[in-house]
C-alpha cells in the first residue's frame, strides 16, 4: 500500500516536449512509472521516445488512454489553464512542477476546484513518488526504497535528505510528497496526514516544514487530535529575517506570523519528535521507532 | 517587488481611487514650486520621503509646511539624508526622492488593506478603524478592530461587503458611498496589477466626508511580472541590495544577511536549514543563497562570485544535494569557480547524494584546500571554526 499513486497509476505528462518535461519523462520512463500519454497542444498524433502518444488535448489523451493521473511542466504563463485543463478532464490526481505562477492564478485555480474530485499536489513541488511502482515528478529515484516511512515536506532538497537518510537505515518508503512552496496550492499537511493515518503500510511519517503560512500548526493540531503512529518533524527557516521571501515564494513571515519557534511548539505540543537538524531526521526516527 | 509611494499612488489614481493632488520633486526649486501650486486652497503642503521601508514619519521623512519656501527647506534637507526607520537596519536608507502633496483636513484615520489569506487561499479585505498604527499591532491587540472581507474571485468585491466595512467602520452619511467607490476601485488596482498587497494606511475621511488615501503601499508579485512590463520598470535598484539585485540578473535567490559564513545551497528549504545550522554552531550566515536544481557550472562561478563580493564573509560553506544534478559534476563547477575567483577564505564542502564519491574524489584531488564535510552538522560546525 501507499497513498495517492501506485503501479495502478497512469500518467498523463503536460508539456511533454519542452525541455524539463521531455527531461523528466525520460526519467520516470526510466523508473518504470506508467506514462501512458503526452499533451502539447499543435503537437498531437506524434510520439515521445516512439514511444508514447501525443496529444494535442488532454481530453483526447484521457480518452484514449484512459489515464487517471497527469503531471505538469507547462511554463508559468500557462501553468494554471493547464491545472484548470486536468481538473475539467476528472483525473483524479495532477501534480504541478512548475515554479513561478502568479498567486492571483492559483487563487482562480483554488476556486475553480472547490468542490472537485480532482487532488492537486503543487505547484513548485518535487512531486511525489511510491518507490518501486510510480514515481512522478523531478526527484532522483535511484535515492528511495520501498518501505513503510510516509514523507511529506515543502521542500524539494529537504525531502531528499530525510528519503536518503530512511534509505541509508534500511527502512525506506511507504510513499514520499512534496506538497510545494507556493502560497496558494494544492494537498496540504492535514491532507497527507490523514491519508497516511488510513495507509496500513505506513509505521512511522517524517513532515518538514518552513517558515511561512500555519499549515505546519493546523497540521500539528490535527496530530494531537487524530494520529497515533510517531511523527518525526523539521521546519526550516529559524534564523530567516522577517518580511524576506527566502527562496519559496510561501517561505516569508510577515506580521509576525508563520515563524519557525511557533511551528516548532505547536509540533512539540503534539507529540512530535523534533530532530535538531535535517541531517539527523533518520537518527530521530530511529530512536523513535527504537523506543 | 516593491514600489515608491508616489507610483503606488499613480497606479491608483490610474484605476479611481482617490488620492491626494502631488507631485515628485527632485529639488528644492521643484518643491517650491509644487508646494505653490498645491498650496492653492489649502493650509499646507506634506513633504514625503520616498524611500521602500515603512515607519518613515517617526525617522522625520514626513513634515509639514505652510509655505513653498518651507517646502523647499524641508526637501533640501530630506534629500541625502539616511532615513532611519524600524524597516531599514540601523544604517538606513539614502533619501534621493521626494513628493509633495497637498494637506487633508482630516476628521478619521482607519486603514484598509488586501492581501492573500492563505489559509483560505483568497484575497481578503482588511479594515481597521485604528489608521496609521501598524495592522500587525492592531492584530496582536486587538484583533476584534479588524474586519475582513473575504474575496471570491469569480465575483470580486461584491457591493454588500463593501458596504458591510463601511458600516463597520462606523462611517455615515456621503462617506458610506465614498468609501463602497475606494474599495471598489482599490480592488481592481489590485487584481489589474497583479498585487500582492495593496495597503491604505492610513485612509482618511475628510471633513468634507471623502474617503482618500493618505499614504499608500503596493507590492507586486514577482511571479506576475512577465505580464506587467510597464510595472516591472517601476523597480528601483537604488531601494535593493546590490548584490540581491546582482543575483536577480543570474537567476539566483540571494538574500544578504549580517553574518560572515557565505552559503550556496541547492533548494530553498535546504538553504534556509543551512543558515540555522549555523547558527545553531555559534556562527552566522551572510546570506541566503538558493543555487536551484539544475544549477551549471556558469550559475555556481555566478553564484560564487556573489558571495565573495561580500567583504564580511570570512569563510564559505556550500551544501548541496544531489539528486537529477550529480555530485561529480557539481565539484567541477566548484572547483572551476574556486580557481577563477582566486579563492581566498576557507571553503568548507558537504556534497551528498548522485555519484558522492566520484565528487569528493574530484575535490580531493583539485589541490585546493577544501574542507570536507559529512552532514550539514558537521559542515556548519567546520565552518564556524574556519572563521575564528
Amino acid at each position: 500500500m501507499s497513498i495517492l499513486v501506485n503501479r495502478d497509476t497512469r500518467l498523463i505528462c503536460q508539456g511533454i516536449t519542452g525541455s524539463a518535461g521531455s527531461f523528466h519523462s525520460k526519467q520516470m520512463l526510466a523508473y518504470g512509472t506508467n506514462l501512458v500519454a503526452g499533451v502539447t497542444p499543435g503537437k498531437g498524433g506524434g510520439r515521445f521516445e516512439e514511444k508514447v502518444p501525443i496529444f494535442d488535448t488532454l481530453a483526447q489523451a484521457v480518452r484514449e488512454t484512459r489515464a487517471n493521473a497527469s503531471v505538469i511542466f507547462v511554463p508559468p504563463p500557462f501553468a494554471a489553464d493547464a491545472i484548470l485543463e486536468a481538473a475539467a478532464s476528472g483525473l483524479p490526481l495532477v501534480v504541478c512542477i512548475t515554479e513561478g505562477i502568479p498567486v492571483n492564478d492559483m487563487v482562480r485555480v483554488k476556486q475553480a476546484l472547490r468542490g472537485s474530485a480532482t487532488v492537486l499536489i503543487g505547484p513548485n513541488c518535487p512531486g511525489i513518488i511510491t518507490p518501486g511502482e510510480c514515481k512522478i515528478g523531478i526527484m532522483p529515484g535511484h535515492i528511495h526504497k520501498k518501505g513503510r516511512i510516509g514523507i511529506v515536506s515543502r521542500s524539494g532538497t529537504l525531502t531528499y535528505e530525510a528519503v536518503h537518510q530512511v534509505t541509508q537505515m534500511g527502512l525506506g518508503q511507504s510513499t514520499a510528497v512534496g506538497i510545494g512552496g507556493d502560497p496558494v496550492h494544492g494537498l496540504n499537511f492535514v491532507d497527507c496526514m490523514k491519508l497516511f493515518a488510513a495507509d496500513p503500510e505506513t509505521d512511522a511519517v517524517i513532515l518538514i516544514g518552513e517558515i511561512g503560512g500555519g499549515e505546519e500548526e493546523d497540521a500539528a493540531e490535527w496530530i494531537s487530535r487524530n494520529y497515533r503512529k510517531p511523527v518525526v518533524g523539521f521546519i526550516a527557516g529559524a534564523t530567516a529575517p522577517e518580511g524576506k521571501r527566502m527562496g519559496h515564494a510561501g517561505a516569508i513571515i510577515s506580521g509576525g506570523k508563520g515563524t519557525a519557534k511557533d511551528k516548532f511548539a505547536a509540533l512539540r505540543e503534539a507529540g512530535v519528535h523534533i530532530a535538531a537538524g535535517p541531517h539527523e531526521l533518520g537518527k530521530t526516527l530511529a530512536q523513535v521507532l527504537k523506543a | 517587488m516593491k514600489i515608491h509611494e508616489y507610483q503606488a499612488k499613480e497606479i491608483l489614481r490610474g484605476y479611481g481611487v482617490a488620492v491626494p493632488r502631488g507631485k515628485l520633486v527632485a529639488n528644492a526649486a521643484e518643491a517650491i514650486a509644487a508646494a505653490r501650486e498645491l498650496l492653492q486652497g489649502r493650509a499646507v503642503v506634506v513633504v514625503k520621503a520616498q524611500i521602500h521601508a515603512g515607519g518613515r514619519g517617526k525617522g522625520g521623512g514626513v513634515k509639514l509646511a505652510r509655505s513653498p519656501e518651507q517646502a523647499g527647506e524641508l526637501t533640501s534637507a530630506m534629500l541625502g539624508m539616511q532615513l532611519v526607520t524600524h524597516q531599514t537596519g540601523p544604517a538606513g536608507q539614502k533619501v534621493r526622492k521626494v513628493y509633495v502633496e497637498e494637506g487633508m483636513d482630516i476628521a478619521r484615520e482607519l486603514y484598509l488593506g488586501i492581501t492573500l489569506d492563505r489559509a483560505t487561499g483568497r484575497n481578503t479585505f482588511m479594515a481597521s478603524s485604528e489608521g496609521g498604527v501598524e495592522i500587525e499591532e492592531v492584530a496582536a491587540k486587538h484583533p476584534e478592530k479588524i474586519l475582513r472581507a473575504s474575496i471570491d474571485p469569480t465575483v470580486g468585491l461584491a457591493g454588500y461587503q463593501a458596504r458591510d466595512l463601511a458600516f463597520g467602520l462606523g462611517l455615515t452619511g456621503p462617506a458610506v458611498n465614498s468609501f463602497v467607490k475606494f474599495a471598489t476601485a482599490m480592488y481592481s488596482a489590485f487584481l489589474a496589477t497583479d498585487s500582492s498587497i495593496v495597503e491604505i494606511n492610513p485612509l482618511v475621511v475628510t471633513k468634507q466626508g471623502e474617503v482618500i488615501a493618505l499614504d499608500a503601499k503596493i507590492n507586486l508579485d514577482d511571479n506576475a511580472l512577465f505580464r506587467h512590463q510597464d510595472l516591472a520598470a517601476l523597480r528601483d535598484a537604488d531601494e535593493e541590495d546590490p548584490r540581491e539585485a546582482q543575483a536577480k540578473e543570474f537567476d539566483l535567490a540571494y538574500i544578504s544577511l549580517d553574518g560572515n559564513i557565505g552559503c550556496m545551497v541547492n533548494g530553498a528549504g535546504l538553504a534556509m536549514a543551512t543558515m540555522d545550522m549555523i547558527q545553531k554552531a555559534g556562527g552566522m550566515p551572510a546570506n541566503f543563497l538558493d543555487v536551484g536544481g539544475g544549477a551549471d557550472e556558469a550559475k555556481v562561478t555566478a553564484a560564487f562570485k556573489l558571495l565573495l563580493s561580500d567583504p564580511q564573509v570570512k569563510a564559505v560553506l556550500v551544501n548541496i544535494f544531489g539528486g537529477i544534478m550529480k555530485c561529480d559534476v557539481i565539484a567541477a563547477g566548484i572547483i572551476a569557480a574556486a580557481r577563477q575567483v582566486d579563492l581566498k577564505v576557507p571553503l568548507v564542502v558537504r556534497l551528498e547524494g548522485t555519484n558522492v564519491n566520484e565528487g569528493k574524489a574530484l575535490l580531493k584531488g583539485s589541490n585546493l584546500a577544501i574542507i570536507a564535510a559529512d552532514d550539514l552538522g558537521d559542515a556548519a560546525r567546520k565552518a564556524v571554526a574556519a572563521t575564528r
